[in-house]
């Protein structure tokens, strides 16, 4: 026994020191590749060298895959995946490179988040997309900058993300805008005088964004009560109750998806007869089968409605379909998230931003193509920066689903 | 420990040998190379080594079954962060709240005295953290030290959960921005020093040394004739007082003690993580370093610094390929029509794995990697293996 | 809607889960009574009842589901005292504890690895789940079938208790473990059948539960677990009426305590003028009322009194 333990000890050591050496060495997590029948990646531009000695792009996922944001990862890292399987090459200074993606799963957590990070840095990638989420992305923010990489936030729309630090930007719209959005629609659309915000403790995204709408719809004249439910809460009834004994005409309910599902079901259950508002996480399958056969209306912001680019609509959902991985992983159903839209639109501007930068990697080349950046997304349209390095972004699309269980387009919103 | 034995002599050269080579590979291995990993890893794991050690000395060596030790961990890490955000980046960071402290002793001394006073401003600003946690557990201990040891875990348990609560609540939030994360406080790169020109990282140094020197101050109390009546204690409550040593004294010594270490080693946390949010310091988290003792072995300061770094290099390094698809090779077996890589190693597994072998340890290893020895104990055993002769003293037992 | 209703509403929803956290509670206090051991995974077989009903669920109709879920959680239940903290009988109590805490940590990690991560919805049990109004609150049925359901079992486990061998058995192993070895009594299966029926409580407290509130994820046991040993404490531990009424106090509290801001607000009684976010303390409450019990009264509620100890 006593000889045991340091025997054991011993190969516990080399074990991890095998682990850890085989693991550079491998692919990333496979994102399984459709079934021969789908037609073959087209390379872009001139003929590309035999694999075998092409030099590589390596870009960085850094999206939960479990946790409170697991579901929408997975929908966002889709995206980013299918992009790179219809465009897996690029030219970099009249090079051909093939483009690889590293994942990492960052467990939506803030404590997990840095480790993950430095975990994907140490892969060799040359740039970053994620994370959905903004409070990792924030926590993971120092790792990216003292490794000399530029991160692109795909759907983090927190901004704190992207202040005070020059190598962090993003594509999507950003909270206050969010929040104006909404407040404008609750206050003008819909006519209510009185809303009622229930948001999440300590998550960053659910404070800042009833946070901005709170200001936005006071602005406005109205009157908003705020509640705040303790992570790990599944009863809403007492909050619905709360809603309606205090005469509220619109619910809004900043959260993530995982709480959607059940705010849904305490609406139907108290009967409260008013509009549910959420913002872009709400933007989920997992809402449409929520409110399915329900007595609720939820109507939410999002980044891109279905149907703006059918082609490209009609070509994500064939690959999607031909993998039962992939389908699972957008929640079993081919309906598409404006996450997963984002997704792509980022892996391309990515692969845009190097091939005017001609290089893998000067910093200062990729930072001022980055700044650059004049860049027309092709599914959610043009991305140019402004001085924090936010895209400029002046609408948003606002979509509704009630018993019926479909997404409907409800209103384009602008501000 | 009358003289430093031959055995401990070997330990202290090993322990020179260790921080000199930190600070070599800090310098060869940049944060793109594969290797960086290591240095990620040895930050974390000892910050957690002094944590683990520090719950070693109330579970381990007091026999307290205390589980309040994230409760703890959160107010040193708050404390450290409220006191060290440079304060034009408060406005970034109180972005609800007007702040009342308008303090941070890193910049404070920073100003005063350049680059090296920075440092000073981060140690008072620990050592802050490492008081006020002493204070409040403190104040925790008057009620529940006195209560059975079954009892003591769940009302340990129980304050972590009221802390967490009181840090989170909006009344607070001018002091602790509430239930939003603190931020933007010592960066990595403020630990580097620029010498003709040519930059350092001391980051993974200097953690590595805050934590040894608190285990360090650990290990001499468990030696002293303090230590021998904790030891006193957890053998037989009864035995101890007839001997005359004040139990709720001692109790309350070793509480406190072993919660300024545990504030000290939240605010390393905080450094090394770069964000505070009192929704990570969850009750999850103790059991975490509960584990790490008993895999080390309770009692066994060597053994709650090996655990921790086992537990930190494993989870954090070492399994992770069993999360994304490659593990030795073992990806490319398939049994029974199930592809490992594809189907069994997706995330999650990794922790599975993990678990079952602290299973295991708790099951069948119960005396963990040292039972209650220390490295000089093996030290000796491995020298005489080479030279027969009797065993030298010094060791502790 | 009035005060009154607010308050009606809140009260019935507290009472609902008061009962729930009484029947977890029944598990933890007879286990704790007799080895003195903090079953501190037993939160997460509660939660492995909510999960496996997912799985169940969504393969086989309900009347297969439902004692498929019982028989499972029971056998889990049984599995884990002879896995987990037989092999540790002679070992310190820590040992076992941790041991437990070892045990709670491998179940919610294989959770978080079978499901994602993900949070699963509970499928909808339908006379359960189906919305009802009593006078004036419109809730679920779960709400207003749970008391009495937790007093029904309650008795029948008092009378297996106080009139069958194997209870005779549990109250002698509880108020003198080696004795009663000594006096013939099968320790080990008396021990297994506590897990038996602590189990059973958990698998139907799930149901209860998970109805109530339908998301399933693998920490969604660990609170309402610390809570129910609260409420074992809280009443004294080891006296099942002791454990009821306990429950029954920190549901009632916690949901009084969510609601305190509108209730206070000046929609109603209007005593402060702005919320205090006082729903932060729903949990710590909880904790704060066990302090204050252990300082005051160790031995619970009816921990002195010569009822039904197990």
């Amino acid at each position: 026994m006593k000889r045991f333990i340091p025997i054991a000890l011993a190969l516990i050591l080399v074990v991890g020191l095998l682990a850890s050496c085989g693991a550079p060495a491998s692919q990333p997590a496979p994102p399984a590749q459709p079934s021969p029948s789908g037609d073959a990646p087209a390379p872009e531009g001139d003929a590309p060298a035999p694999e075998g000695d092409m030099p590589e792009l390596v870009i960085g996922l850094f999206q939960p895959a479990t946790g409170a944001n697991g579901a929408g990862g997975r929908q966002e890292s889709l995206g980013t995946i299918f992009a790179n399987y219809r465009h897996p090459y690029v030219d970099i200074g009249g090079v051909t490179h093939r483009v690889r993606v590293e994942q990492v799963d960052n467990q939506s957590s803030t404590a997990h988040g840095p480790a993950a990070a430095a975990d994907l840095v140490a892969r060799g990638i040359h740039f970053v997309l994620g994370s959905y989420g903004s409070a990792v992305s924030m926590a993971s923010s120092d790792v990216f900058r003292d490794a000399g990489l530029i991160a692109m936030g795909v759907s983090c729309t927190n901004p704190g993300v992207t202040r005070g630090n020059d190598h962090y930007f993003r594509v999507c719209f950003l909270d206050p805008f969010q929040g104006q959005v909404l407040a404008s629609l609750a206050a003008n659309t819909l006519n209510a005088d009185t809303a009622f915000i229930l948001s999440l403790l300590g998550d960053d995204y659910s404070q800042g964004l009833s946070n901005f709408f709170r200001e936005a719809f006071e602005a406005n004249g109205g009157t908003v009560i705020q509640e705040n439910f303790p992570e790990g809460t599944s009863d809403f009834t007492a909050f619905m109750n709360n809603a309606r004994a205090q005469g509220a005409e619109v619910i809004f309910a900043p959260t993530s998806v995982e709480a959607a599902a059940l705010i849904i079901s305490a609406a139907d259950i108290v009967g409260v007869g008013i509009p549910l508002l959420a913002g872009d996480t709400w933007d989920s399958p997992q809402v449409v089968d929520a409110a399915r056969g329900r007595n609720v209306e939820v109507m939410v912001t999002t980044f891109y409605q279905e149907g703006g680019a059918p082609e490209w609509d009609a070509d994500f959902k064939a690959w999607l379909n031909a993998n039962p991985t992939q389908l699972a992983n957008n929640g079993g159903t081919d309906i598409i998230a404006g996450f997963t839209a984002m997704g792509y639109d980022a892996y391309m501007l990515a692969l845009d931003i190097f091939h005017r930068a001609g290089t893998l990697d000067d910093r200062e080349a990729i930072l001022q193509a980055t700044w650059d950046t004049s860049f027309i997304g092709p599914v959610a349209g043009l991305i140019e920066f402004n001085e924090y390095g936010d895209a400029r972004r002046n609408t948003a699309f606002v979509k509704m689903v009630d018993y019926r269980g479909v997404w409907e387009f409800y209103a384009e919103q602008s501000l | 420990m009358k003289k430093l034995s031959s055995a401990n002599l070997i330990t202290v050269l090993l322990l020179i040998v260790f921080f000199i080579s930190l600070i070599v590979l800090e310098q060869l291995i940049a944060p793109t190379d594969r290797m960086n990993m290591l240095l990620v890893s040895l930050r974390q794991g000892s910050i957690f080594a002094l944590l683990a050690v520090s719950m070693n000395l109330l579970n381990g060596f007091t026999g307290l079954f205390s589980l309040g030790h994230a409760g703890f961990m959160l107010i040193g890490a708050v404390t450290y962060a409220i006191f060290s955000i440079p304060l034009a980046y408060r406005d970034m960071v109180y972005l609800y709240y007007d702040y009342v402290i308008k303090v941070s002793f890193p910049e404070i001394f920073g100003n005063l005295l350049g680059g090296p006073g920075m440092m000073i401003g981060v140690l008072i600003s620990i050592i802050l953290a490492g008081l006020v946690t002493a204070l409040i557990a403190f104040l925790v201990g008057l009620p529940v030290l006195r209560m059975r040891s079954d009892y003591l875990a769940i009302a340990t348990l129980g304050f972590g959960e009221i802390i967490r609560a009181i840090i989170m609540w909006q009344g607070m939030g001018r002091i602790t921005n509430g239930a939003n994360p603190l931020r933007m406080f010592t960066r990595t790169d403020s630990f580097n020093i620029t010498i003709g020109g040519y930059t350092f990282g001391l980051i993974t140094f200097t953690l590595a040394l805050l934590s040894a020197v608190g285990i360090f101050i650990i290990l001499l109390l468990v030696t002293s004739s303090y230590g021998r009546a904790f030891k006193a204690i957890r053998e037989d409550e009864i035995a101890a007082e007839a001997m005359g040593i004040n139990l709720f004294k001692h109790k309350q010594l070793s509480f406190c003690i072993s919660s300024f270490f545990a504030g000290t080693g939240g605010a390393l946390i905080a450094i090394f993580m770069g964000t505070v949010a009192p929704i990570q310091f969850r009750a999850a988290m103790t059991y975490e370093f509960l584990l790490i003792v008993v895999l080390g072995g309770i009692g066994s300061i060597t053994g709650s610094i090996l655990g921790a770094m086992l537990f930190v290099f494993a989870s954090m390094w070492w399994l992770r390929g069993l999360d994304s698809g490659a593990f030795l090779g073992l990806e490319r077996i398939t049994i029974f029509g199930v592809n490992l890589g594809e189907q069994v190693f997706v995330s999650g597994f990794r922790l599975v794995v993990f678990s079952v072998i602290i299973m295991c340890v708790v099951l069948f290893f119960r005396r963990g990697l040292m039972g209650d020895k220390e490295l000089p104990y093996y030290v000796d055993k491995i020298r005489s293996k080479f030279k027969p002769t009797p065993k030298a003293g010094g060791v502790d037992a | 809607m009035s005060l009154y209703e607010f308050v009606l509403a809140n009260l019935m929803s507290g009472i609902s889960i008061g009962g729930q956290y009484a029947l977890i509670a029944i598990g933890y206090s007879m286990v704790y009574s007799i080895l003195r051991l903090i079953n501190f995974a037993h939160g997460d077989v509660f939660m492995l009842g909510g999960l496996f009903m997912v799985f169940l669920a969504a393969t086989f109709p309900l009347w297969v589901a439902i004692p498929a879920l019982i028989i499972l959680i029971v056998a889990l239940g049984f599995t884990i005292e002879r896995v987990a903290y037989k092999p540790l009988r002679t070992a310190p109590r820590m040992s076992v504890m941790i041991s437990a805490i070892g045990v709670s940590y491998l179940i919610q990690n294989l959770a978080l690895y079978f499901t994602g991560g993900l949070n699963r919805m509970y499928p909808n049990i339908p006379w359960l789940s189906d919305p009802i109004t009593v006078l004036g609150v419109t809730t679920r049925r779960v709400t207003v079938v749970t008391p009495f359901l937790v007093i029904a079992l309650v008795f029948a486990l008092v009378w297996l208790i106080n009139n069958t061998k194997i209870g005779i058995g549990m109250r002698a192993a509880a108020k003198d473990f080696d004795t009663s070895q000594l006096m013939g009594i099968k320790i080990n299966s008396v021990i297994s059948m506590t897990f038996v029926i602590g189990s059973f409580l958990a698998a139907i407290g799930s149901i209860l539960f998970f109805t109530s509130f339908p998301g399933v994820f693998p920490a969604a046991g660990a609170m309402p677990g610390l809570k129910a040993f609260v409420a074992a404490v809280f009443g004294g531990i080891g006296s099942i009426p002791g454990a009821v009424i306990g429950g029954l106090l920190i549901g009632v509290s916690e949901t009084l305590i969510r609601g305190l801001d509108v209730i206070l607000g000046p929609a109603n009684l209007g005593i402060i003028s702005r919320p205090l976010e006082l729903a932060t303390f729903s949990d710590a409450f909880t904790f704060i009322l066990l302090i204050v019990v252990l300082v005051f009264k160790p031995t619970g509620l009816f921990g002195d009194k010569p009822t039904d100890k197990v």
